[in-house]
């Protein structure tokens, strides 16, 4: 298979425009005559249903969530990048390109990251006009913060709940179309297959959570945006229901999987408690613009720490070791995400973490506190502080945070080309869901933007191009592949309520989660992700002989729900582990210990990984074929990333 | 590591569960022994245990609503010892920590009870009545493109805060559960005040108010007699003011409109 990414000729500040303007139109007369079926209402689904609705197709949208209101997208807290430069601090268009492939450690394709860094500027607009109430200044305007992997202030906020007031604007854009019609909503309905027809993407299987009734639905297109498999690893800052079903489906069905191994451990996270937990909460990036990050400088004294022999404020300034500040001087504690989990980690290798297992560091404010007073620093981060608080039962305004990093995002995810198509014609990924703008390491406020930039201004144009090129006759689920499709959904779920075993979904997940946060986390190994494999493959064997679902199909069954959930990560943690296994080589979130540099940063091999590895799904058990495709950059330079 | 607070001891608790089949079967509340719940665990973690013990001797698990589980989404909805989100204030279910109870104590856990939010099973409950309410009139018509620059029109600070606080409503529900009339007021006046603070909210100002009014009505959410349990409940403090802004905008538009029939 040849991999054909289709970006468009020409010089990088001129694709996007001479793109938009070579792609076929669709007329608007005929656009009524087009089904568009988008799985998946976060920020990138519920702009893409609004904007293609606004232009007159008809979508039909799904979400297995209540409403769209809930998907996890609500949960972001700290902001949304754009190349506005209203700061007038240096910020342009070909800056936000640039710190978001190096950000990615040379791992994203060029033109898609150019035009995700151009159209930003149209996102805060847009939302704005929605009512979207970011955060302001004295005299009116937009005020903006900064975020890790930049030296300018580009990010948009709205207090720490910025995903919240985007999804909100993005959902009432689609309430809007929903009234007028134009959008039917199937709320609580779980896609669990895609339907393929003479090798073009033609509708979905659903199953209604409430009513277990299995439906099919028919389109000229489906797009997917239906988020990130972060849950793989069980514990996570994902919602609970975040899962990787519609992708996995999608790929089992043809589309290729991109840079599975790409995922984002973020720095700054609550610690694990118990094993009980079942989810981990993220503290903002933002608390690093003013949180000091440390440890005692030496294991003696943290372990004496861990031991409650002494407190916090038993030491001294200057026997805490603020290592980002020290390693990275020019970044200090806003350096990307990768570094800033790596060194965490070191420091509790090196037995100097603190809280009482040792694995967490320090998150300190009492700095800021000082300059601006509690008051001032609890209307920047009231509520994440009160959070933190509640969860914790510590107040860090008295006490300094503790914290560790902890599975946040998937970089990797289906392939697409340009146009957001995967290699299955009419099948398009937008969001989280696709593999595209963020290399092997995602900056800091840079999903929000993108999957707003998918939905509102990217697939509304691409999505024509295809159609223009299909016939404008309506589409139905006559054919046999519907009926193969849903029987096999049907046994499917017949198989998990029939095996009664003796071990439930979540025991085989946190399992799960164990090997892939143990062999295929912060730190990776050829050894240790060998055994991941093996230790995987017979984990799905007692799945399928072991698991144990009570009830029935037709009712309401979140036990079938996270069977379904689990047994797709069961087979997609072990494509991680081959892609990882595969990459020789160190770049960005993924870290393999052979390929360091002696200052322990990741080693790239540009001459033999800078490619996008696209794996194509072969049959159950049979290994999966890797394709290739080639990165060149044309226009940024390719160094050892350095934020010193 | 065992949280705040090490020398915690783990709990024995008696749970009280509205256990139902589906939106049309009786339901009832039924007994459950939970052991050994950690202090620092969170409710929700705390019916994960139930809910795994359950499934291993063969019965069904019970269902509820949550996802973020960090009291954004609005998904978690639960009754706790008569009061919407439990005994901590401005905290949403799945923030409630065990810390919160006692060894001993019997916990009485129920789905929202209003007509408008039918039990879809046990404590899952159906708020779709809120979407139609959004639907109805809360959003500023405007198409992807074409919208001025957001410099363009500033909006002073205070405004803009203003309107953030009503923004962040979670579409939780509780406001209507701890409502005696079931009144979706609070819900409503929230997204009323902060299109109506907003420059951008002007245009459609009265006939939005109306709208949403009217389409509360109809899904059967009972009338705001001002006792002010909503807010009192409410886990991200929406403040009663949005209340009295939406009664003052919709007598304005009332007077002078004539957008509905
Ligand atoms: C705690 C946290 C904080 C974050 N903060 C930031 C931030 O400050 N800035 C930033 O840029 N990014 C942030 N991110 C990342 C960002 O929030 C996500 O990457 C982004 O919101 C993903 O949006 P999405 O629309 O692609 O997917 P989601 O919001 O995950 O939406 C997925 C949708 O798909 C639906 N769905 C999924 N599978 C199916 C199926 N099989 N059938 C039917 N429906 C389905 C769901 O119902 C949902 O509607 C944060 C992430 C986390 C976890
Ligand atoms: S007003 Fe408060 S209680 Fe009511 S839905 Fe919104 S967040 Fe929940
Ligand atoms: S689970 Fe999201 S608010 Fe409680």
């Amino acid at each position: 298979m040849k991999l054909d990414a289709k970006i468009p000729e020409g010089p990088l500040a001129e694709k996007w425009e001479k793109h938009k303007f070579n792609v076929k139109l669709v007329n608007p007369a005929n656009k009524r005559k087009y089904d568009v079926i988008v799985v998946g209402t976060g920020l990138a689904g519920a702009s893409a249903a609004a904007s293609l609705a606004e232009l007159g197709y008809n979508v039909k949208a799904f979400s297995f969530h209540d409403s769209p209101r809930r998907a996890h997208s609500i949960a972001a807290q700290g902001g949304i990048n754009a190349a506005k430069n209203y700061q007038n601090d240096g910020d342009s268009v070909f800056r936000l390109f640039y710190d978001t492939i190096k950000g990615g450690d040379y791992r994203a394709r060029e033109a898609n990251v150019y035009r995700l860094a151009q159209v930003s500027v149209n996102i805060i607009d847009q939302c704005v006009a929605q009512g979207v109430p970011f955060a302001r200044e004295y005299g009116g305007l937009l005020a903006n913060r900064s975020f890790g992997g930049a030296q300018v202030s580009r990010t948009f906020y709205a207090r720490g709940q910025t995903g919240q007031q985007l999804l909100l604007g993005a959902y009432s854009a689609l309430m809007r179309q929903i009234a007028y019609g134009k959008v039917k909503m199937y709320n609580r309905t779980e896609m669990l297959d895609l339907v393929v027809v003479d090798g073009q993407a033609r509708g979905i299987i659903t199953r209604n959570l409430i009513t277990g009734e299995i439906q099919q639905h028919a389109a000229h297109a489906v797009v997917l945006a239906t988020g990130g498999y972060g849950n793989v690893f069980y514990l996570s800052t994902n919602a609970k229901y975040s899962n990787a079903t519609a992708a996995w489906r999608a790929h089992k069905k043809g589309a290729l999987f991109a840079n599975p191994c790409f995922t984002q451990i973020h720095p700054t996270c609550i610690p694990v408690s118990g094993d009980y937990q079942s989810k981990l909460t993220l503290m903002s990036e933002s608390l690093r613009n003013d949180g000091r990050v440390w440890v005692p400088k030496t294991v003696e004294m943290a372990e004496r720490l861990r031991k409650g022999e002494i407190r916090v404020s038993d030491i001294k300034e200057e026997d805490r070791d603020y290592f980002l500040e020290r390693k990275y001087p020019a970044f200090g504690n806003l350096v990307p995400r990768d570094v800033a989990s790596r060194n965490a980690k070191m420091m509790c290798d090196e037995g100097r973490g603190v809280g009482a297992s040792g694995l967490a560091v320090f998150l300190d404010f009492s700095e800021i506190i000082q300059r601006i007073g509690v008051e001032g620093v609890s209307q920047k981060y009231g509520n994440l502080f009160a959070m933190y608080e509640k969860i914790t039962d510590e107040n860090p305004y008295e006490m300094p945070m503790r914290i560790y990093p902890a599975v946040h995002y998937t970089m990797g995810g289906l392939w697409v080309d340009y146009n957001l198509q995967t290699n299955v014609p009419g099948l398009y990924a937008t969001g989280e869901c696709n593999f595209s703008d963020h290399g092997a390491n995602r900056l800091g406020a840079s999903a929000l933007m993108q999957g707003l930039a998918d939905g509102y201004f990217v697939i509304p144009y691409t999505i024509g191009d295809y159609l223009a090129n299909t016939p404008p006759k309506p589409v139905t689920t006559e054919h046999p592949a519907f009926q193969e499709a849903e029987a096999q959904v049907r046994e499917r779920l017949q198989r998990f309520m029939g095996i009664n075993g003796t071990r439930t979904p979540d025991e085989f997940h946190k399992a799960l989660g164990h090997i892939m946060w143990e062999y295929c986390g912060m730190a990776r190994n050829a050894e240790g992700l060998q055994h991941a494999k093996q230790a995987i493959q017979q984990l799905r064997k007692e799945f399928w002989s072991d698991l144990k679902v009570t009830g029935l199909n037709e009712e309401l069954n979140q036990t079938l729900e996270k069977a379904g959930r689990v047994a797709d990560f069961l087979e997609l943690g072990e494509l991680m582990v081959d892609d990882a296994y595969n990459r020789n080589e160190s770049c960005g979130g993924h870290f393999r210990e052979e390929y360091q540099t002696p200052e322990g940063e990741a080693l790239r091999d540009d001459e033999n990984y800078a490619y996008v590895a696209a794996w194509q799904y072969q049959g159950d058990n049979v290994p999966e074929v890797l394709h290739k495709e080639e990165l060149t950059f044309e226009n940024v330079k390719l160094t050892q990333r350095s934020y010193k | 590591m065992a949280g705040s607070n090490p020398n915690a001891k783990p709990m024995d608790l008696t749970l009280k569960v509205w256990r139902q089949r589906n939106r049309t079967a009786d339901g009832q509340l039924v007994d459950y022994q939970v052991k050994n719940i950690s202090p620092d665990m969170s409710f929700l973690e705390m019916l994960d245990v139930l809910n795994e013990d359950l499934l291993h001797k063969g019965e069904d698990p019970v269902a509820f609503d949550h996802d973020c589980r960090e009291g954004i989404c609005g998904s978690c909805n639960l009754y706790i010892n008569g009061r919407a989100h439990g005994p901590e204030p401005g905290t949403t279910t799945c923030q409630l920590h065990m810390r919160k109870f006692k060894d001993g104590d019997t916990i009485v856990v129920e789905p929202w009870r209003a007509a408008a939010f039918p039990v879809n099973r046990d404590l899952s409950v159906d708020r779709s009545a809120f979407d139609r309410i959004i639907q109805a009139g809360g959003y500023v018509s405007v198409n992807t493109g074409g919208v001025p620059d957001a410099n363009e029109i500033p909006v002073p600070k205070s405004i803009a805060d203003r309107a953030f606080d009503a923004a962040t409503c979670i579409g939780c529900g509780a406001c209507v559960a701890s409502c005696k009339n079931a009144s979706a007021m609070l819900f409503v006046s929230a997204k009323v005040s902060q299109l109506a603070l907003l420059p951008q909210g002007q245009v459609e100002r009265k006939t939005r108010v109306e709208n949403m009014v009217a389409q509360m009505d109809k899904e059967g959410f009972g009338a705001c007699t001002n006792i002010g349990s909503c807010a009192a409940e409410c886990p991200v403090g929406i403040s009663l003011e949005n209340i009295a802004i939406l009664n003052r905008e919709f007598l304005a538009a009332k007077a002078t409109s004539n957008n509905l029939a």
